[in-house]
């Protein structure tokens, strides 16, 4: 069992207010999966070539100060560095590969969460109350996001394994399942040059689909090639710069629920952690249908 | 008996623990023969192993495994459910103005569950002697394994209706997707239109019984065929 949560907002006025309707989300669904929990959140960052580079580094007391400074003497690129708890924000005209190439040789234990022009990621362990807490979830502004609280049944409890899973860029993934085959999924890609960081399912459901995207698919038709290719139960959802996509197997196990008002589209685990929201009691409710493809665009 | 009702109980103030410890405690003892919930919230549980002629309304959504157990009483869900709704149903009426999620009236041995709206996957799987009306479409592997009671649709059915069917019977007024294994069309008796004729009536819904098909047991499971080669 794990939750998963999704938000996208609609009006810009009321974009400010994504982090206060979606941290009690979290919350609840903290019932789901009390292990660990993550969020990625999409917000525009500025003209190219800026990126955001999202950070982590679970070594208590790590001085990010210090890597600005080494970032920006080595790699003579501008840097913009923020830092909450054990997470790093990055803001920097620096190409991905050569952040991580630079991270890989000078900070080894700095881990690259996301990359893109909009994402930025959270994820931690513990209870998601308590990153929700601790990381200021409430105070975000994003037009959508997405939201995972976990309870680990295939592999470790490690931030790493934690959820969204992420891919290229402005991509990542949620998922409520468990895959049967994400080892040779894994070997096929890895044949064709693809890099895995954990040895996780949904890490092999994330990086086929974004390697669909960079053969020149779009994600509706990874997802159908996803049906066919990903053998066990999922409910995923997914987001890039522009949307939120959801999708539930053939057997639908796997629970979901989408709220729709003018204001925003809402999808969780279960209704109860949706029940706050304002508008919810007129808002149009649905479960999903098995291999459906749902899409919101901003 | 006059019907007796109380202030509503609030979820907002109360736990669903509780909601049903005062349920199971009161209503029958002080013959409160109508009660109010109110914010269900999607909470799980609530009102489960009910045992007392009472009128129950759920104002708004509810979770998992509402009304499950009951025996007795009618609860009016005025929203939609999760998960289960009514399983192990014993006698009653469970009635959700709303959807239900999957596995609703799942091994119900008695009663009646109404949904207004559509049921999703696995709708009165395991029946075990319950009526079931569903007003709107019902989702794949509805009435799995259903051993004795009615799944009657007024919509379409989804995919693998009827896999494995014992003693239940189905009756659908719209498309069926596709037949589970060992399920079959049959046609429909004058005690098939009168039965439906029966359950639509006790639910309301306005359609013909003539306008409805029966799918029930081809019975080629209930023994083993070795030559069947796991082929079925």
């Amino acid at each position: 069992m794990c939750g998963i949560i999704g938000l996208l907002i609609k009006p810009e006025s009321k974009r400010s207010q994504l982090g206060e309707w979606v941290t009690p989300m979290m919350d609840c669904m903290g019932d789901r999966g009390p292990d660990s929990a993550g969020l990625a959140v999409f917000s525009p960052v500025g003209d190219a070539p800026l990126r955001r580079f999202s950070l982590f580094c679970g070594r208590p007391g790590f001085d990010w100060t210090e890597l600005g400074k080494a970032f920006e003497r080595d790699t003579a690129c501008e840097a913009d560095l923020s830092a909450i708890e054990n997470h790093g924000r990055l803001v920097s005209p620096i190409a991905p590969e050569s952040l991580e190439e630079w991270l890989s040789r000078e900070f080894p234990s700095v881990h690259l969460l996301s990359t893109g022009r909009s994402i930025e990621v959270y994820k931690d362990m513990g209870h998601p109350a308590e990153i929700a807490e601790r990381y200021g979830f409430a105070g975000l502004a994003a037009s959508h996001c997405v939201g995972h609280t976990r309870m680990a049944t295939e592999s470790a409890v490690s931030p790493a394994h934690a959820h969204p899973f992420t891919a290229g860029e402005d991509f990542c993934l949620v998922h409520n399942g468990s895959l049967s085959n994400p080892w040779s999924l894994r070997r096929r890609l890895e044949k064709r040059g693809v890099d895995f960081e954990t040895d996780n399912d949904t890490e092999a459901a994330c990086r086929f689909l974004e390697w669909k995207m960079r053969e020149g698919e779009s994600l509706e038709d990874a997802l159908k090639g996803a049906f066919i290719e990903l053998d066990g139960f999922y409910t995923l959802l997914m987001a890039t710069a522009e949307k939120l996509v959801l999708v539930r197997d053939a057997f639908a196990c796997k629970p979901a629920v989408v709220a729709e008002t003018e204001d925003y589209v809402a999808v969780s685990s279960e209704f109860r952690s949706l029940a706050h929201l304002p508008g919810i009691r007129s808002a149009e409710l649905f479960e999903p249908a098995p291999e459906e493809i749902y899409s919101w665009s901003l | 008996m006059e019907p007796v009702s109380l202030e509503p109980l609030d979820l907002q103030k109360l736990s669903v623990r509780q909601l049903n410890h005062f349920l199971h405690h009161e209503i029958g003892a002080k013959t409160l023969s109508r009660v109010e919930i109110l914010n269900p919230n999607g909470l799980h549980n609530i009102a489960v192993g009910l045992d007392a002629p009472a009128q129950v309304d759920v104002r708004g959504h509810a979770g998992y495994f509402l009304g499950g157990m009951n025996r007795q009483a009618r609860i009016v869900v005025h929203g939609n459910v999760g998960w289960s709704v009514a399983e192990n149903m014993m006698s009653g009426e469970v009635r959700v103005k709303g959807f239900a999620s999957q596995c609703a009236g799942a091994s119900a041995h008695g009663g009646l569950l109404f949904i207004e709206g559509s049921a999703s996957s696995r709708c009165g799987i395991s029946l075990k002697g319950g009526d079931i009306v569903v007003g709107g479409h019902v989702g794949h592997m509805s009435a799995f394994m259903a051993q004795a009671g009615h799944l009657v649709v007024c919509g379409d059915a989804g995919a693998g209706l009827g896999d494995s069917l014992y003693e239940a019977v189905i009756y659908v007024r719209g498309k069926i997707r596709s037949l589970g294994a060992d399920a079959r069309e049959e046609p429909m008796a004058e005690s098939d239109y009168a039965r439906v004729g029966q359950l639509l009536g006790r639910t309301g819904v306005d359609c013909s019984p003539r306008e409805f098909k029966r799918v029930a047991s081809a019975k080629t499971l209930y023994h083993w065929n070795v030559d069947a080669d796991q082929e079925y």
